[in-house]
């Protein structure tokens, strides 16, 4: 090839409309999203003093995203709910309808993932789990769930002598009968990192309408 | 004999045949690859050492994955961090050193200057393991971004931007002062990647991290970059060194001029869409979803017709192909290509992708792309390269063909296991009626298969290792060795 104007070109311009068809025109369609209501008025517009979804999160919970994301929990674990009839996200339980992207705006790092080593977590703090459910699960992830390959985050938890006038609060019931189960006059206690890290998971959920988005869809 | 590669141009017959070699050409070659020695050697035993530290992360978390006790109580070497560690640690590690190693010098060959300013791209070299280093340390100890194929902490991003400008400016400065006027084939997709990453890199750490675009844009950013670090940078690398070795060892031209320009072309109007694939049935508008789509299938137009071009440029040579040890991982490479490009074509279909999406099909896929493709294409560049800059044989033929053996066979073990299990995982999770606990046992077989593979791989990487430090540490050997077969392939 001799014409090399041509070649500078359209090494140029193959980049710059992919760019702008994928990435730009995307943001010019809908990176300016806000929050809304459930149903809009008769014009179109959101209700007026209704409650705004999506809403923002809570200052521990944004703190147990960074230990999700310095883990590295995305590379197994999807936020991400399928259409009903694509997948069987739906049926699993996974979510009470598909994800849009509205429901990401609020997010400073939006972790869709693409792996589901283990299950979807898009609504994990919607299903019937307690805190020391996530703990015991952190802890030995056999105890919750026999057979998982998840990764023991047991580093996230403390165990220590229990005080005389009484175990701690935050201590998490490990059955004896699992590997690194505290001996007797020992208690499990999880760390910030790990209470910051739960509280993340169970604002995880999906329990709201958007008008472009109806339960069950 | 060796000859120049060129293209061929039917009818127009000036361009048919390839010019016979000059003595003096020869000659310069040789200057060529002397300037090109240390910054050369520099890059390829820094991937090397990064190729190996990679395996070492690459086997720590495939054992995790079907024995999470293994190493259970160290945070560093958590499944998520050793498998961010280990991706970044073989592509801006491995991946990157040995790419500069080859384009670079083969885009000074083909321009036929002799490298100026060569300490550029040392400083650069230095920066960029420098940045790496630093990039991997935060990735096990706390920094982990969780955004694929950018996990580095973004302290590290204005050392490797900087460094990788360097060596773009370098390219630039080596094609600026080249001779003659044809430019050929491998140096268009070289100019191109070189041109391209930076601009992929610098928006996706803008509009992902410094000014973060809004919601799901971030997500269609992350895989315009990703899918493109392959599409844009390790592809147009690895078919730039293939249709540089093919016709300079077999010692003809290629087959088409015509084919070679089309390849080239539709590469870079499709791949560029390709990557929002990843995202199909995801939060993202459907009109987007359907581009990636089409862009990926349009992707079987450019992959047919290199396939075509290498292999009619090949046809009639198949002993020789075997023989060299270049030939044997390029070639292998480029079959690969073919393949694992189909693959992801279909992949892109919405009835497969509801299959293989979120499954261990798509890392198989992976691997399938960036290691039987490109790593081999480096392997085999490497193999040619080496030997032309340090005025030595390698020293043991055996040493290769462990090498190639290992490899070959560790990654086809790795691809046909995992595409099986993940296909397996695909339908087990699409039907509700299986609980998922009985989908994560039904994969360990297959996992299994998988840290086998792993074990070839290092055993390869291991031999290739050795043979490279022999080469440059030992005594010089005098009897050829390059080639694998009973005859000495011209080379």
């Amino acid at each position: 090839m001799k014409n090399l104007p041509l070649l500078f070109l359209g090494i140029f311009f193959t980049l710059a409309f992919s760019w702008s068809g994928l990435i730009l025109s995307s943001e010019i369609q809908y990176g300016k999203l806000v929050p809304t209501t459930s149903t809009l008025n008769a014009e179109g517009e959101p209700e007026e003093g209704g409650e705004l979804f999506p809403a923002a999160s809570a200052g521990i919970a944004l703190q147990g995203k960074e230990v999700y994301q310095n883990q590295g929990c995305m590379y197994c674990h999807s936020q991400q709910v399928r259409p009903k009839g694509y997948g069987a996200d739906f049926e699993r339980g996974w979510g009470p309808r598909q994800t849009v992207p509205r429901d990401y705006i609020l997010e400073d790092r939006v972790l869709l993932g693409t792996m589901r080593t283990g299950p979807d977590l898009a609504n994990v703090g919607g299903r019937a789990l307690s805190a020391d459910w996530h703990h015991q699960h952190l802890y030995n992830p056999q105890i919750t769930s026999p057979g998982s390959v998840m990764p023991p985050f047991r580093y996230l938890y403390r165990m220590q002598e229990i005080d005389p006038e009484g175990p701690s609060p935050d201590a998490v019931s490990i059955p004896a009968d699992f590997p690194y189960a505290p001996p007797p006059g020992y208690e499990v206690v999880p760390t910030d990192e790990a209470k910051a890290l739960v509280a993340y998971l169970l604002s995880l959920r999906i329990d709201y309408e958007l008008p472009e988005a109806k339960f069950s869809q | 004999m060796s000859t120049l590669p060129t293209t061929q141009a039917s009818p127009a017959p000036a361009k048919t045949e390839a010019p016979p070699e000059e003595w003096s050409d020869r000659v310069a070659l040789s200057t060529i690859d002397e300037s090109m020695r240390v910054p050369g050697i520099f890059f390829v035993v820094s991937g090397g050492v990064w190729l190996l530290i990679g395996t070492a992360l690459a086997i720590v978390a495939s054992f995790k994955l079907h024995n999470p006790e293994f190493l259970g109580n160290i945070e560093a070497l958590t499944f998520g961090r050793a498998r961010s560690a280990h991706l970044n640690a073989m592509t801006y590690g491995w991946g990157n050193n040995a790419l500069f190693a080859v384009a670079l010098w083969i885009m000074s060959r083909l321009c036929r200057a002799p490298v100026r300013y060569h300490y550029i791209l040392i400083t650069a070299g230095v920066m960029w393991n420098l940045g790496v280093t630093i990039g991997i340390w935060g990735i096990l100890f706390g920094d982990l971004t969780s955004v694929e194929w950018l996990e580095m902490p973004t302290y590290v991003t204005p050392l490797l931007a900087l460094s990788y400008a360097l060596v773009g400016v370098w390219g630039i400065l080596a094609f600026h002062f080249r001779k003659g006027d044809h430019v050929y084939v491998s140096q268009w997709y070289i100019l191109a990647a070189l041109f391209w990453f930076p601009w992929l890199y610098t928006v996706a750490q803008m509009m992902i991290f410094f000014t973060p675009a809004r919601g799901t844009v971030q997500a269609i950013t992350n895989w315009w970059f990703a899918h493109n670090v392959l599409g844009l940078w390790y592809t147009p690398v690895g078919l730039a060194a293939a249709y540089y070795l093919i016709p300079k060892i077999l010692g003809k031209p290629i087959h088409s001029y015509y084919l070679s320009i089309l390849g080239f072309w539709s590469l870079a109007l499709f791949y560029n869409w390709a990557g929002v694939h990843h995202l199909i049935g995801g939060p993202i508008p459907l009109w987007l979803q359907a581009a990636g789509t089409v862009g990926s299938i349009g992707m079987v137009i450019p992959v047919i017709v290199v396939a075509v071009n290498h292999h009619l440029t090949a046809r009639g040579s198949f002993r020789a192909v075997w023989n060299s040890p270049t030939l044997r991982f390029v070639v292998f490479g480029a079959m690969s290509y073919t393949l694992t490009s189909l693959i992801g074509s279909a992949m892109a279909v919405p009835d497969v992708n509801e299959v293989t999406h979120f499954t261990h099909f798509t890392v198989a896929h992976a691997h399938h792309g960036v290691y039987a493709f490109f790593t081999m294409v480096m392997f085999g560049a490497i193999y040619f390269m080496l030997p032309r800059l340090l005025n030595r044989e390698w020293p043991s033929a055996t040493l290769i063909r462990i090498h190639f053996w290992a490899c070959a066979l560790g990654i086809g073990i790795y691809v046909v296991g995992l595409s099986i299990g993940g296909w397996m995982q695909g339908l087990m999770m699409n039907n509700p009626d299986i609980p998922f606990l009985d989908i994560v046992q039904a994969m360990i077989p297959w996992l299994l298969s998988r840290s086998f593979a792993g074990i070839l791989l290092t055993v390869g990487h291991l031999a290739f290792f050795a043979n490279l430090i022999w080469m440059i540490a030992g005594p010089r050997s005098t009897v050829p060795k390059t080639s694998l077969g009973r005859e000495r392939v011209p080379a």
